[in-house]
């Protein structure tokens, strides 16, 4: 186990977990993580914190649309369709 | 013990499992594009109250203010209502709609002066190391007791939304396309006009900063616990 196989967990891990690296650079990484328990500890910690920060929500709630927005929104929409049809 | 997993066509098994994607299926939102184009009312009520929220909630993290937030959002839909017809390619709804809401956020909001002027080093992110060679420890507090429901737990809810929102803004919004809305590394390089690799590169600083941030309060509840312990 050498120091810069740690580094390179640690600079690569996200696309480790993310499934984005080459199948050879993912085994290599996880020989590694397997033996070395700082590594495992990193791991699972990010790991965890991904999964935690993905429930963000704001404080608060979107209000919802006025009628007034609905409808503007309505009205662009037919608009669209309108010229697209004119179009064809 | 750790559990071999292997998911999706991925050819090799993952001894150290993977984060789950948060993606919505790319499929629905291809129908969800035809369906519009296809003059269905249905779909567009469908779209907007998908999308209301969601727009809403990037704005929100872009911007910090309710009001921008909303304005961000409803300019956004009737920008994507004017101009659906030249969506080309019925797949590529989502990172379409947000580019069209980035946009939005950069005419709004002040550059924010905590934005780092370039990408901050892996070394400023790494955890210390208590001990000499490799039976060395990491500086990584006790992540075991954090609970699973968030909903039970609104002090830590508040402290992973001030993380998210204390993000410099270059990690923020990718950290938001990739986790919270589940866009693909391809599609947020599309919505925020970069390569895939600056993507990959910024979200995982991105989850590194929040990471740490995690570590620091566990860390200070952890020796809060210490104190009131007898």
């Amino acid at each position: 186990m050498k120091e810069n196989d740690c580094q390179d967990v640690f600079a690569r891990l996200s696309e480790l977990l993310d499934r984005e690296l080459p199948a050879g650079t993912c085994e290599d990484l996880e020989r590694h993580i397997e033996n070395c328990p700082p590594c495992v500890e990193f791991v699972e910690s990010l790991k965890k914190s991904v999964v935690l920060h993905r429930t963000y929500r704001p404080a608060a709630d979107p209000p919802q649309l006025s009628r007034e927005v609905k409808q503007a929104l309505r009205n662009a929409y037919e608009r669209m369709l309108a010229a697209r049809g004119a179009g064809k | 013990m750790v559990t071999a997993v292997t998911i999706g066509s991925n050819p090799h098994p993952l001894r150290w499992g993977v984060v789950e994607p948060t993606r919505d299926s790319a499929g629905v939102d291809q129908e969800l594009a035809r369906e519009l184009l296809g003059g269905s009312m249905e779909a567009f009520e469908r779209f907007v109250g998908a999308y209301h929220d969601k727009i809403f909630r990037y704005g929100y993290a872009m911007c910090g203010q309710r009001e921008d937030a909303e304005e961000i959002a409803q300019e956004t839909l009737m920008k994507v209502f004017e101009n659906l017809g030249q969506l080309r390619e019925p797949e590529r709804l989502k990172p379409w709609v947000f580019r069209i809401a980035k946009n939005a956020c950069l005419m709004k909001r002040r550059k924010s002066v905590f934005a780092p002027r370039s990408e901050l080093s892996l070394d400023q992110l790494m955890p210390a190391k208590n001990g000499e060679g490799d039976g060395g420890r990491l500086d990584i507090a006790d992540w075991s007791g954090l609970p699973e429901d968030l909903a039970m737990n609104a002090e830590l809810h508040e402290r992973l939304r001030k993380g998210v929102h204390g993000l410099p803004e270059i990690y923020r919004s990718v950290f938001l396309l990739r986790d919270v809305e589940g866009l693909s590394t391809e599609e947020a390089a599309e919505v925020l006009d970069v390569t895939t690799d600056v993507i990959k590169q910024r979200l995982h600083r991105g989850r590194l900063i929040l990471r740490k941030e995690l570590d620091d309060y566990l860390h200070t509840a952890r020796k809060s616990e210490g104190r009131t312990t007898p």
